[in-house]
């Protein structure tokens, strides 16, 4: 033996082999352990998957009742066909595992605030601890502990989310190393057992995505630089042109004593010009909204209702939804469903179908907590101490020790923000915050009765536990109902209750209970022949509650005005509206626009791209250069507007809704803030209009010169993946719409699932969404489905029973599952 | 002849044991093929390389094949080594090669000078 030699050698192999076993620090981020990731055996080399791979397996286990059979579609769609209920949700917990695992365990794992421990407390300028502080402190992990308790007290329920986890479970423990999904790999974890706490934290994923969009913070600094008078301009309670989901003209009754507002409201709540405030920086997309619409037999050609929805949300790969047929004696549903949660969100049964929009009500407030002294164990409430509980929670993080958190608990919910998590302005307060989706609340029953609804009544039984986020339900029926009800449970609050940070040492400020039920509009087969709705505000001003949230206006009125004008509808009328790319707040906003240009002071540039804004169709298609131009000159007029009178504070303020400035211009009101407080001169509107257009010429010539200008690639849609590799996303996708336009496509965030659903005998219905069934990016199904989807083209869904089905030849795959092996 | 079989040897037990074992187990193999099939170092070193680099090579391209090179060519990415998956095929050979080709050469200097 040589000793030495060999000693050097063994030491390069281990240090080797060590060396590619551990992620390395770069940049700032983690490498993967190269040595695992790129090992044929075992690395993710064994996620690629055969592009002609079949997906047949046969499935034991103990934890199912009988023998059930699985068919995957051409487009890896599954059709379940189970002996019982108990075994098709087992079925769906094992298929979104199959397909999806690494997503759901993601997006749980972001929901509970753990994602340090997957990620390190910070990666590529990402400071993952503190988003999971956010999260805790938010009193995630609280709400879903409180719909857990909600979930397992329904028998029928706790059944199947049981018999769902089983399902997700047994996907797991099938699996080894070689067959983690590949993120899993690449970012050098496991997955560890699901539970309905988790499935929990998934529907307050949601509540958080639909309603935690709040500006509390930014209205409350605004209310201390301008008067109440430009306050009110600024930010207006609803719109002129607002067309309310439930049509004008209804009477309610009488405001009651609840929601007067209190005695101090004006002189500590409602105070302008002053108070300094705190900050947060973690929000959900502004627009996070959907259409909906159902029409019934007097406005369709095959005198059957349609129904439609189309859900904006994030644009993710793997993609938010997982579409499946799942069958069982007493149940035969099809839509999108959620990984991580059992049923079917989305979709249509043999009898009826449904879609959600959002209903935008404003449900979380923040209270301001005085404390006693630093300890935080007492705080003030109506001129008593009482004594704080402290909630534990514990973050882990790779490769750093634990951190424990201690959120003190009030009242009014978890204090968010105090010394030990201050706001981003470090104000030195604290604040805590209470949540509608705090409550014990069971929005999954909802849905897993809607699966099996026959009629209106099951509908109706089926939302009205319904708590939050706030939704919109459209309805309708093979026998011809339509059907749309707003449904969630909304604090009764007086005018401006909310809107700003409250004092919470005072219990006159809190909510003085909800909205009763029937003050929640159902509108039952209107004279109109439609129901729809598309996060407009529900009701206008006669409604006695004050409704909070922000709402946008244009889809509504467009999508109510081409429903009140449509007659012998069918699929195809509705897919082209689906894809209806018209701008309708341009249709108003453009001669408002001309009518203040002084068109003779326009250099060559300048009058050839406002002839090319003047000879637009008001589409935004994806090769209109106008589309780009006009956003552009409203963005660039915004500012001038608005940026003086923003610009007086260094805090966060709001930008005034678009809606906003047109309406004050088109009424040319004393409203307007055209004149800009920091010059002697008075400009005029007109003025600001015209350098307002003149400031983008050079950037849209420079665009033109490039090729850069056509309103697809300005607006360079794309798909993103969870974590934003570019190389697992699908980015710079030439497409059409935008925001306040029925096709809401903005660069990440759009319709998410866009289904169309005739109820004839044999139910036709169409749908597509960006992404593929496949949550492997290795897989040839993990975006198939985008390019069509940029197209505007739908697949038909195949809602058939198992014979049918059986005969199929496009079939890529059979599962059989069972309880034990000699019966396959 | 010995460096041939040494190559074949090293590829099918580097092979068959990350089926069972961690990914790095094929470092034992390479070792104990090292230690059984005497060369002198360098050309103990030579074939425990290509052993394992032919084999991954051949294991890879099939893979990539097979998946119509989706995946890998986005790992190349993430990897920022280029857009192909050629470079992620050499990348997991020539890493592979070299844990293989210490071992091996640990294996012939653990047995002493070869003739």
């Amino acid at each position: 033996m040589r000793i030495i030699p060999f000693l050097l050698s063994v030491a390069a192999t281990i240090g080797l082999v060590y060396t590619l076993n551990i992620q390395l620090s770069v940049n700032g981020g983690k490498t993967p352990k190269l040595g695992y990731l790129l090992s044929p055996q075992k690395g993710f080399w064994q996620n690629a998957e055969p592009t002609n791979t079949s997906f047949d397996e046969a499935m034991i286990s103990d934890n199912l009742q009988g023998n059930s059979e699985v068919y995957l579609d051409d487009r890896l769609v599954p059709h379940i066909y189970a002996t019982n209920e108990h075994d098709a949700y087992f079925i769906q917990g094992y298929l979104h595992a199959k397909f999806r695992l690494w997503q759901m365990e993601f997006q749980t794992n972001a929901a509970g605030g753990r994602l340090s421990e997957i990620m390190g407390d910070s990666s590529n300028g990402t400071n993952f601890h503190n988003i999971d502080k956010f999260f805790r402190r938010l009193g995630m992990v609280y709400g879903a502990e409180n719909t857990l308790k909600a979930m397992e007290q329904d028998s029928g329920l706790k059944a199947a989310c049981d018999a769902y986890t089983d399902g997700v479970n047994a996907y797991i423990n099938s699996l080894d190393e070689s067959s983690y999904p590949f993120e899993f790999k690449l970012l050098d974890y496991k997955p560890e057992p699901w539970t309905n706490l988790r499935t929990a934290l998934l529907a307050k994923y949601m509540a958080w995505d639909l309603a935690g969009f709040e500006q509390d913070f930014e209205m409350t600094n605004a209310r201390s630089i301008f008067t109440k008078e430009q306050f009110e301009a600024l930010y207006p309670y609803q719109a002129d042109s607002l067309d309310p989901v439930n049509p004008r003209g209804t009477v309610f009754p009488k405001r009651g004593a609840d929601i007067i507002p209190p005695t101090l409201a004006d002189s500590a709540y409602l105070i302008f010009k002053e108070a300094a405030t705190a900050f947060t920086d973690i929000k959900p997309d502004y627009d996070n909204g959907s259409n909906n619409w159902a029409i019934d037999s007097s406005k369709s050609k095959s005198k059957r209702p349609i129904l439609c929805n189309d859900p904006h949300l994030n644009l993710n790969l793997p993609s938010i939804w997982y579409e499946m047929q799942i069958s069982a004696p007493g149940l035969n549903v099809y839509g999108a469903s959620l990984p991580g949660a059992p049923c079917i969100v989305i979709g249509f049964n043999d009898s009826c179908a449904w879609g959600v929009t959002n209903a935008e009500r404003d449900v979380r407030d923040y209270y301001e907590i005085t404390f006693k002294d630093s300890t935080r164990q007492e705080y003030m409430f109506d001129s008593t101490w009482y004594t704080t509980t402290f909630r534990q929670e514990i973050i882990k993080i790779k490769g750093k020790p634990d951190d424990t958190l201690q959120i003190p608990m009030t009242v009014w919910g978890p204090v968010m923000y105090d010394t030990s998590f201050p706001d981003k302005l470090h104000t030195g307060k604290a604040y805590a915050v209470k949540w509608m989706a705090h409550e014990e609340s069971d929005e999954l029953k909802t849905f897993y009765q809607l699966n099996k609804a026959k009629n209106f009544e099951d509908y109706k039984s089926a939302i009205n536990t319904y708590k939050c986020p706030g939704q919109n339900f459209a309805f309708a029926t093979k026998n011809g109902d339509i059907a749309l009800r707003q449904q969630g449970k909304f604090p009764a609050k007086w005018r401006r209750q909310g809107d700003f940070v409250m004092p919470g040492s005072d219990s006159t400020f809190a909510w003085r209970g909800y909205v009763p039920d029937s003050l929640n509009f159902t509108m039952h087969n209107p004279a109109r022949g439609f129901v729809s709705s598309a996060n407009q505000y529900p009701y206008d001003t006669s409604y006695p509650y004050y409704l909070g949230g922000k709402y946008p206006l244009y889809r509504g009125i467009l999508i109510n005005r081409l429903l009140t004008n449509m007659h012998d509808a069918t699929v195809d009328s509705m897919q082209q509206m689906q894809n209806n790319n018209y701008n309708l707040f341009a249709e108003m906003a453009r001669p408002v626009l001309l009518r203040f240009m002084y068109d003779n002071t326009l250099s060559g540039d300048e009058q050839k791209y406002l002839d090319t804004f003047k000879a637009w169709n008001l589409r935004n298609d994806a090769a209109s250069e106008a589309t780009t131009i006009f956003n552009l000159w409203w963005d660039s007029l915004k500012v001038i507007v608005y940026g003086d009178e923003l610009g007086q504070s260094q805090l966060p303020l709001v930008m005034p809704q678009k809606s906003t400035l047109l309406e004050s211009m088109i009424k040319d009101s004393v409203k307007l803030f055209a004149d800009d407080i920091n010059t002697t001169e008075k400009e005029t509107i007109a003025d600001d209009v015209n350098a307002a257009f003149k400031k983008i010429i050079p950037e849209v010539k420079l665009m033109d010169e490039e090729d850069r200008l056509a309103w697809g690639k300005f607006k360079n849609s794309g798909v993103l993946h969870l974590l934003k590799i570019p190389s697992l996303s699908r980015l710079n996708l030439f497409a059409g719409g935008g925001e306040d336009i029925i096709n809401a496509y903005k660069q990440y965030n759009g319709p998410s699932w866009k289904m169309i659903v005739e109820l004839t005998d044999d139910i036709n219905a169409y749908a597509i969404y960006p992404g593929g069934q496949s949550g492997n990016p290795g897989s040839k199904y993990y975006d198939a489905f985008i390019d069509d989807y940029i197209a505007g083209r739908y697949y038909k869904l195949l809602f058939t029973d198992k014979a049918t089905l059986q005969k199929q030849t496009t079939l890529k795959g059979k599962i059989t599952f069972s309880k034990s092996r000699q019966t396959t | 002849m010995k460096f041939f079989i040494a190559i074949l040897l090293t590829a099918l037990l580097g092979h068959a044991a990350p089926l069972y074992f961690p990914w790095w187990s094929f470092a034992v193999t390479s070792f104990i093929v090292g230690l059984f099939i005497h060369q002198k170092a360098g050309l103990a070193f030579v074939s425990g390389f290509f052993g394992i680099f032919l084999l991954f090579t051949v294991h890879t391209l099939v893979l990539d094949y097979m998946n119509d090179h989706i995946l890998a060519a986005k790992v190349a990415a993430i990897l920022k080594v280029g857009t192909s998956s050629i470079t992620v095929i050499l990348l997991s050979a020539f890493i592979g090669g070299l844990v293989s080709a210490f071992a091996a050469m640990s294996g012939s200097f653990a047995r002493g000078k070869a003739k």
